[in-house]
């Protein structure tokens, strides 16, 4: 039996990734990173700031996105993002100057505990990525 | 009857306004075909999101506590209607048709001696309706700057909706706006918000209970609000796609009627040309037999 299922990622402006034959799929939860196989339980979940990790046969694909939630049913797999890059199209001024704009978020003194929260995995984010 | 030159100067306004009209075409065609693009790109998002929260509202077990964004405040009594129409004109019936559906909609509110509340969203809905609802307009919002739709303006909205209704400002939400059908058919829509209503409740299957991480309340209370986001945001994409398709058929049609004008004009022009080089003739025959 073949080990693969289908993944969709969209943003409001397009449907940015369709697959049919992906065998693994690791996203990064509001409560730690997840790896999903097939014919996993059904599942929603929030995502924070992170890499998504889409394994399939031939190739492995990293997307950063910024938030979004997951849904996993039927072995198709749902990510609705309000902003996604792929890992390969960021390059050094791009991811600079997220990280610059997320720094200024995170110096204002309005934002909550949770808010703080997802900044700061933002930036420990950005700044892995731009370590490679 | 018109002289001679009177004529002449109006055949050459009727096609010097086919032309702007012709440009116009040529342009609403062009931005159609992105705009309608988009709205197409844009419906698997909402669609999704739509998907999640009532498979998500479904699930839920503590009905009482549930999001208010969900079930509502408990009464009916304060309708926010956001009216989304265009910031600009020559469209057609694209303005009005959405302010006819709001008013219907506005008249049965206020007649059910209910509070109306309007912002609107665009600057021609504001026009047409600062007149009759003045003292019920709370706010206008216009995206003039903005050459093309985009998440962030629609979240500005949101955000204004949600913050208002955290305020305990309105008690239900309705939007109106046009949906996209084809290019001579936009259809103008009224959707409630808040709360949000469950469309006939799909069976629900039971075998397809979710695992949920956090926990549903939590899921909840953040999708809604980007779910309102999601909502306007698909309305602004659907009315850009109807304004043009909207504007580029009023154009056409435009353009046809002052291609039968100048026609007739012409055939006006020329007739009366064709009189008065008879009647010249005439008296210069007239004039030849009396000597």
């Amino acid at each position: 039996m073949s080990e693969e299922f289908k993944i969709e990622i969209v943003n409001p402006e397009k449907s940015f990734l369709l697959k049919e034959d992906v065998t693994q799929v690791v996203v990064p939860a509001f409560e730690g990173e997840m790896g999903i196989l097939k014919d996993h339980i059904s599942i929603i979940s929030f995502l924070k700031p992170g890499i998504v990790k889409v394994y399939s046969k031939s190739e492995e694909n990293n997307y950063f996105l910024e938030d979004g939630i997951v849904e996993f049913k039927d072995n198709s797999l749902s990510i609705l993002t309000s902003s996604i890059y792929n890992v390969s199209d960021l390059d050094r001024n791009k991811i600079e100057q997220i990280l610059k704009d997320t720094e200024k978020e995170s110096g204002l003194d309005n934002i909550d505990d949770q808010k703080r929260y997802l900044i700061d995995q933002k930036i420990e984010v950005l700044k892995s990525l731009q370590l490679n | 009857m018109a002289s001679l030159d009177d004529l002449k100067k109006r055949i050459s306004s009727v096609k010097s306004t086919q032309k702007i009209t012709k440009a116009m075409k040529m342009v609403a065609a062009a931005k159609l075909r992105r705009a309608q693009e988009s709205a197409e790109k844009g419906r698997p998002y909402s669609e999704k999101m739509n998907n999640i929260i009532l498979n998500l509202s479904s699930g839920i077990s503590d009905k009482e506590n549930a999001p208010k964004l969900l079930t509502g405040t408990g009464e009916e009594k304060i309708h926010l209607c956001i009216v989304m129409t265009s910031d600009r004109g020559l469209c057609g019936g694209f303005n009005t048709n959405i302010i006819k559906k709001a008013k219907l909609f506005f008249q049965k509110i206020l007649k059910e001696n209910k509070t109306l509340k309007i912002i609107t969203v665009g600057s021609k809905g504001y026009d047409q309706l600062k007149r009759q609802y003045m003292e019920n307009i709370i706010e206008k919002i216009s995206f003039k700057e903005s050459k093309n739709v985009n998440y962030f303006d629609a979240d500005k909205v949101g955000k204004i909706i949600i913050d208002r209704f955290e305020k305990k400002e309105f008690d239900v939400c309705t939007i109106f706006y046009n949906q996209f059908k084809n290019v001579i058919t936009q259809i103008p829509q009224e959707q409630q918000v808040i709360p949000l209503k469950s469309k006939e409740e799909k069976e629900t299957d039971l075998n397809n209970s979710y695992e949920f991480e956090p926990d549903e309340d939590e899921i909840l209370s953040n999708l809604l609000p980007k779910n309102i986001s999601t909502q306007i945001f698909k309305a602004m994409l659907e009315n850009s796609a109807s304004e043009q398709g909207s504007r580029m058929s009023a154009m056409d049609n435009a353009t046809r009627n002052a291609g039968e004008m100048v026609d007739k004009l012409t055939i006006q022009y020329n007739r009366s040309r064709q009189a008065a080089i008879t009647k010249e003739l005439i008296e210069i025959i007239s004039g030849a037999e009396s000597l």
